[in-house]
């Protein structure tokens, strides 16, 4: 059974043809935008605070110290 | 004209994410849609055992695969942007998301990892019953992926099911069911997943249509025109009544959306529903002067739309931001005197939790329950912040009901010309029907622009505003990344849109 199932993924892609291209664009974009996403999106709270603890602190803060709500 | 643009961070972050859900959008109904398709005209392969339909099943399967692939991962930039642009906002609905968002990445997982392989390694390794069970589960997974999506969106617009921990900083969530079942949640899903089933059916449409102009693969596209016709009529009537059942459910639970939506300053009992109209953007909040230039009207619908009645009363932009006492409603100027309290009360306990005095601690508690379905109007400067951009909600929504309305009509014709067997003398009828994938497109993103912007200037509908939702960045950061995805997206489109073409030109496999 369970060396069937692998067959059928083993020839399912060696048979391939536009489904080749269409593999390697997916793995191509996810690559490009995981990596450029992980760069330029970096998690802001994880980033700056180590602990949920400060985590929840942070947002506290922001949420009893009066913002602009259009930003800056 | 630059001047009244606010480049402050949080526009920077609001068009950010705007671009990437709008490019997200470009793929993911076409998926919706495209799988439903697949599984017709493979149901009608296997009633009939006619190979044409087999080999009409695998065109538009590997058109389906196109689309696919070169949709796959968009949606994952959104969720960075959440971390990045709004920790405050993502932390805060982490256990509420949390849930669905894991739903659909199993769901997701599974599906894409059996029955898509099934639907393209399939053919002639599998029985025929097995492949067409295949793709029918391929449509519905890929349908109730979108679903925890479009719950998770339905719970920002109508918080239900959860409570405010104050310790924590985060919405918990109380009642799963409550939010999987929740009005705008079951709206957001119906209307948005029908539309992709019309916007599907345009692009079978309108590949078809080419197909015919160029004088291609004829008997195939016009097979491929009945069903994708009688799938977008049926379609486009679901979006009617599911379109109705979401301006009614708005009207309920944002009637500030939907005022912003009409144009509707001053509110009415027996209100008129503005059909086509210029509005007059010289309107502000408080004034009572006619809000249009030009309008052509239908009396006594709007109240209908929202209430049932064609004498009840709608609320205007004017009655939700200053109140209407005799009509019972609660403007936000009221809101906001409550929700500063909620903000101050809740200041109070923090700060009398870290000293470790609880009963300063447990009154300001108290009274913060009191008020926290208003926390988000503390956050206002002024009442007037609560509008939503009214141009833009009042045009994108007649933009996306004026074509919703013609893609039926099309839809007619194409079957009534394809069952007659003239559609290819209609050249005229064939060039719309080209078009017709490009005004489906126009139509879906004005449909998420109405939904958006129309709830504006909220992250959470009443709890928490988007100057709050943001993270601490500086707007330079934002405009720097916001140009980076353009430029990235745009170049993306391209190839894709290529990619798409050269297959389409490459058409079907011979006979």
């Amino acid at each position: 059974m369970f060396k069937n199932i692998c067959h059928f993924y083993v020839d399912g892609f060696r048979s391939m043809v536009l489904g080749r291209t269409l593999w390697k664009i997916v793995l191509i974009k996810v690559v490009v935008l995981l990596m450029l996403a992980n760069f330029v999106l970096p998690n802001y709270l994880n980033k700056n605070f180590s602990t949920d603890q400060q985590r929840a602190e942070h947002v506290l803060d922001n949420l009893t110290v009066s913002l602009k709500p259009n930003g800056n | 004209m630059i001047e009244s643009f606010d480049l402050s961070m949080v526009n920077w972050a609001r068009a950010q994410f705007a671009l990437t859900a709008m490019y997200h959008w470009i793929f993911v109904p076409l998926t919706l849609g495209l799988s439903f398709l697949l599984a017709f005209f493979e149901t009608l392969y296997v009633r009939t055992g006619n190979e044409e339909w087999k080999r009409i099943t695998k065109f538009w399967m590997a058109l389906f695969g196109v689309n696919f692939a070169i949709g796959v991962a968009t949606g994952i930039i959104l969720e960075f942007e959440f971390g990045t642009n709004w920790s405050n906002y993502s932390w805060m609905v982490g256990d509420i998301f949390g849930a669905p968002l894991a739903a659909e990445g199993i769901f997701a997982f599974f599906i894409e990892a059996t029955f898509f392989a099934v639907m393209f390694f399939g053919w002639n390794r599998v029985s025929k019953r097995f492949h067409l069970v295949s793709t029918w589960m391929v449509a519905i997974g890929s349908n109730l992926s979108a679903l925890w999506i479009l719950v998770a969106n339905g719970w920002m617009q109508f918080p239900v099911g959860m409570a405010f921990n104050p310790d924590s900083a985060r919405f918990e969530m109380q009642s799963f069911f409550e939010v999987l079942l929740s009005p705008v949640a079951i709206s957001k899903f119906t209307h948005a997943t029908s539309s992709g089933f019309q916007l599907a059916s345009l692009f079978v449409v309108a590949v078809s249509s080419w197909f015919l102009l160029r004088k291609r693969h004829q008997e195939m596209a016009k097979k491929s025109i009945v069903v994708a016709s009688v799938f977008g009529l049926m379609a486009s009537i679901f979006v009617a009544f599911t379109g109705d059942e979401a301006a009614y459910t708005v009207a309920q639970k944002q009637p500030m959306k939907l005022a912003a939506i009409e144009g509707l300053y001053q509110g009415d009992t027996n209100c008129a529903l503005c059909a086509v109209g210029i509005l007059n953007t010289d309107q502000k909040p408080g004034d009572t002067g006619d809000p249009y230039l030009f309008a052509i009207k239908l009396p006594g619908a709007l109240s209908f739309l929202a209430t049932r009645t064609f004498d009840g009363f709608v609320p205007g932009i004017n009655d939700l931001v200053y109140g209407n006492a005799e009509q019972g409603v609660i403007g936000v100027t009221e809101k906001l005197a409550s929700g500063r309290i909620a903000v101050e009360q809740l200041a109070l306990y923090k700060g009398a939790r870290k000293q470790g005095n609880a009963l300063v601690a447990e009154t300001a508690l108290a009274e913060f329950k009191r008020h926290e379905g208003n926390l988000g109007y503390g956050y206002l400067q002024t009442p007037e912040e609560a509008v939503p951009p009214v141009a833009l909600s009042f045009y994108s929504f007649r933009l996306m009901v004026g074509l919703g309305t013609f893609f039926p009509i099309l839809f007619i014709l194409m079957l009534v010309f394809t069952l007659r067997d003239t559609l290819e003398n209609k050249r005229w009828l064939l060039g719309i029907g080209v078009i017709s994938i490009f005004l489906g497109y126009i139509a879906s993103e004005a449909g998420w622009i109405v939904a958006e912007v129309g709830r504006q200037p909220w992250a959470i509908q009443g709890l928490l505003p988007v100057g709050v939702a943001r993270s601490n960045l500086t707007s330079a950061t934002v405009a720097g990344t916001f140009f980076m995805f353009l430029f990235l997206f745009t170049v993306l489109l391209v190839a894709e849109i290529r990619i798409m073409l050269k297959q389409i030109a490459i058409g079907p496999e011979e006979k």
